[in-house]
């Protein structure tokens, strides 16, 4: 069985069907991707997924367990780690209070810890400081670490959002719409990135990309989602050429491919 | 504490500079020295000097409830055409120079000419542990608290009500700040912890109307008053639950509602078990909650809220008011810290009750009502959200301020609610709001050189 599999998933937003008999296999270390058009249901599909909403049909798994119902708490702490389409970071946070933040669930000094200030707390904060300050340096943000996230750059929020999603130690990573905002040449430093993150954490990645150089050259495997429907799956040569997309999707954007 | 803090005084921006200056170079352990050099002057010659200057007996309150009650007669004249003596307006004036001389000169001069004798005494502390240092600068703090309450019987009951609306004002912050919820049940675990530590002590330990004849009797009875505290802390910690549970399963503002509601049926509750007094309430509470106890149990209160709110734990709860579905992304359990973060407050402000009705050595339902839900919401806004120095600073300044509006009578209740809507237009989140405390950075000598402040 793949990393993550999804099956036969569908999902109403009462009566607008917003994905349907969607079907997904990750396996380990793999880089996939989704595109669609706007209002496609590719967000929506992260959601569910990631336990935000629960579908009104369908089986996830991720290593063979369902995951269906859990909180989405859960299902991070069991592996899947995400960024969101509209940046949430938190806006009273340092840089670095973000990172150590999302290893929420590594620490085990429990809320007695918390409270009296033991030692188990004072060494499990200090291991997650370096742990976090070795993600911000491979993001290329460590220089910002003490900053207000609500005081950088967007590029640099977005680098930051995937160091949070990454400290969670994930075994896949779901990247919405990575590079929404970016000037080319920080297009040209967040796939370098993304490149180095799955090679050294040896990490499954799905990303949704409106930007299809991009998708094209990370991924093996493409799907094309429109209204909530795939309507294509395969490697970036099938789907480039696969004259539903074209119609569908490069139709529009066909300036931008 | 706050003195330290000159950036953040609303005063214009030249004397801020020039009071900054004068005190750049002073550590926190000269500003408790020049605090002890008042005190020992008040104690020498306080009374003779409030003689001189034709104050009946020595200003309480550093002079500001003197002057209030002045402008109070001149007011109360205005508007109901009370009788009014001018001749009290001298004592305005008198009750300034009062102050000059017994606090402001002292402690100018005691702490510029000890500063290079407390910057070094603080720098050998800091090669000592920072518990050690610490406890030095609380005892120094307890020793001036102690000698200056122990003038007067008023400024004692001030002062152990103002160290008792710090713990409140502390515990409300984790909730109305830290977390960003609006919660108005305070009074309500007050009013449990006061209730159930009473059972305990007044219980056990005393011939009483309402709860009986004493069931125990030994002369070290008082070692048992953490017991009857914690007692009650728990008891309100268990309240919390009642509302936890329904408030925090889904999202959305319930947590307002839910919590008021609590706040009306514990009050109504207690007013009509008559087991507990009813409307009556107890009274006869033995005098254990001396100002080292309140001392000890607002230090403790204040460093175990100050762990939390530091910890990645604790600031979870950051995370949940700011983005909640991304703190659920990062694994974080919202629910559980939300959960665990109410409550915990709820237990200081049990324990903060409990020592309430050891102060005032009565309790009934009124003491815990909507004016005490103002009482705190006011310290918790008007000090700053989300900081713990913001708290003390709230506290303290509305217990003096509602202290010295005290000879307004009504009036007093137009006042402070103006001077908070002031305070929410030009600083929305309170006086000092988003500040962290760090007790090394406090604790540190200041060199002049060394220009971070
Ligand atoms: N919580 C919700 N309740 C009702 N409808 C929703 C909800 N979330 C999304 N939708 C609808 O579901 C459809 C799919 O939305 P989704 O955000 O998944 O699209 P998307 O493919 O991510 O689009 P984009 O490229 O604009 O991000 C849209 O029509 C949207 O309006
Ligand atoms: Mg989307």
């Amino acid at each position: 069985m793949a990393l993550l599999q999804v099956d036969h998933m569908t999902h109403f937003f009462s009566g607008l069907r917003a994905v349907h008999d969607f079907n997904l296999a990750i396996e380990p270390g793999e880089i996939r991707g989704l595109i669609g058009p706007n209002g496609a249901g590719k967000t929506t599909i992260f959601n569910l997924i990631t336990g935000i909403y629960t579908p009104t049909e369908g089986k996830i798994s991720l290593n063979g367990e369902s995951l269906i119902g859990l909180y989405p708490h859960k299902i991070a702490s069991r592996g899947i780690g995400r960024t969101f389409q509209d940046l949430r970071l938190w806006r009273h946070m340092t840089v670095l209070e973000h990172v150590k933040m999302a290893r929420y669930s590594q620490l085990t000094y429990g809320l007695w810890g918390a409270f009296f200030d033991t030692a188990l707390r004072r060494k499990e904060e200090v291991e997650s400081e370096h742990r976090a300050m070795e993600l911000l340096s491979l993001l290329g943000v460590d220089h910002l670490a003490d900053q207000l996230v609500v005081n950088l750059p967007y590029g640099a929020q977005r680098r930051v959002e995937m160091a949070r999603a990454l400290a969670i130690e994930p075994k896949i990573l779901f990247l919405d719409e990575p590079t929404v905002g970016m000037t080319p040449e920080e297009l040209v430093q967040i796939m370098a990135i993304i490149r180095n993150i799955h090679q050294k954490f040896d990490l499954a990645i799905f990303m949704i990309e409106h930007r299809l150089k991009f998708v094209m050259e990370l991924c093996e495997q493409i799907q094309c989602l429109v209204f909530g429907e795939v309507i294509a799956d395969g490697n970036p040569d099938d789907i480039q050429n696969n004259p539903q997309v074209i119609e569908a999707y490069l139709g529009k954007d066909a300036v931008e491919a | 504490m706050a003195q330290t803090k000159t950036t953040s005084s609303p005063l214009p921006r030249g004397v801020k500079n020039a009071v900054g200056r004068l005190f750049a170079s002073v550590p926190l352990l000269g500003f408790l020295f020049g605090f002890l050099a008042c005190v020992l002057m008040e104690m020498a010659v306080g009374d003779q000097l409030a003689n001189l200057l034709g104050l009946s007996k020595m200003p309480v309150l550093f002079g500001i409830v003197t002057i209030f009650k002045a402008i109070a007669g001149l007011i109360n004249t205005l508007f109901k055409g009370a009788a009014f003596d001018p001749g009290t307006l001298v004592h305005i004036p008198m009750a300034l120079i009062y102050f000059s001389i017994v606090y402001l000169a002292p402690i100018t001069i005691v702490t510029r000419l000890t500063s290079r004798l407390a910057n070094s005494l603080a720098d050998a502390l800091q090669q000592t542990s920072l518990l050690f240092s610490a406890l030095v600068h609380l005892g120094l703090l307890y020793a001036i608290l102690h000698f200056w309450g122990g003038m007067n019987d008023y400024r004692l009951i001030v002062l152990k009500l103002t160290l008792i609306a710090i713990l409140v004002t502390l515990s409300l912050n984790i909730i109305n700040g830290y977390m960003g919820e609006f919660s108005c049940s305070h009074p309500g675990f007050m009013a449990i912890g006061a209730y159930m530590s009473s059972m305990f002590t007044v219980g056990l330990f005393v011939d009483d109307k309402v709860l009986g004849a004493a069931k125990l009797s030994f002369s070290l009875a008082y070692l048992s008053f953490p017991l009857a505290l914690v007692f009650g802390g728990l008891m309100a910690a268990i309240g919390a639950l009642i509302i936890a549970i329904p408030s925090f399963k889904t999202r959305g503002d319930y947590l307002a509602i839910i919590s008021l509601a609590f706040l009306f049926i514990i009050k109504s509750l207690f007013e009509n078990v008559q087991a507990l007094g009813g409307a009556r309430g107890i009274s006869g509470q033995p005098n254990w909650a001396t100002l080292p106890v309140i001392f000890a149990v607002v230090v403790i209160g204040f460093w175990a809220i100050n762990n939390f709110v530091n910890s990645t734990m604790g600031k979870a709860l950051n995370a949940v008011r700011d983005e909640e579905s991304a703190a659920e992304a990062m694994t974080i359990n919202t629910r559980k810290t939300k959960m665990a973060a109410f409550m915990f407050a709820a237990f200081w402000a049990g324990m903060a009750g409990g020592l309430l009705a050891h102060v005032m050595r009565y309790i009934n339902p009124s003491m815990f009502g909507i004016q005490k839900l103002a009482e705190v919401l006011a310290m918790v806004y008007f000090g700053g959200l989300n900081s713990v120095v913001g708290s003390i600073v709230g506290a303290v300044s509305i217990s003096l301020l509602s202290e010295a509006l005290r000879p307004l009578e009504i009036l007093k209740w137009i006042v402070i609610p103006l001077l908070l809507i002031l305070v929410m237009i030009y600083r929305p989140t309170g006086l000092i709001a988003f500040r962290e405390f760090n007790i090394r950075r406090i604790l540190q000598p200041r060199r002049p050189e060394s220009k971070e402040v």
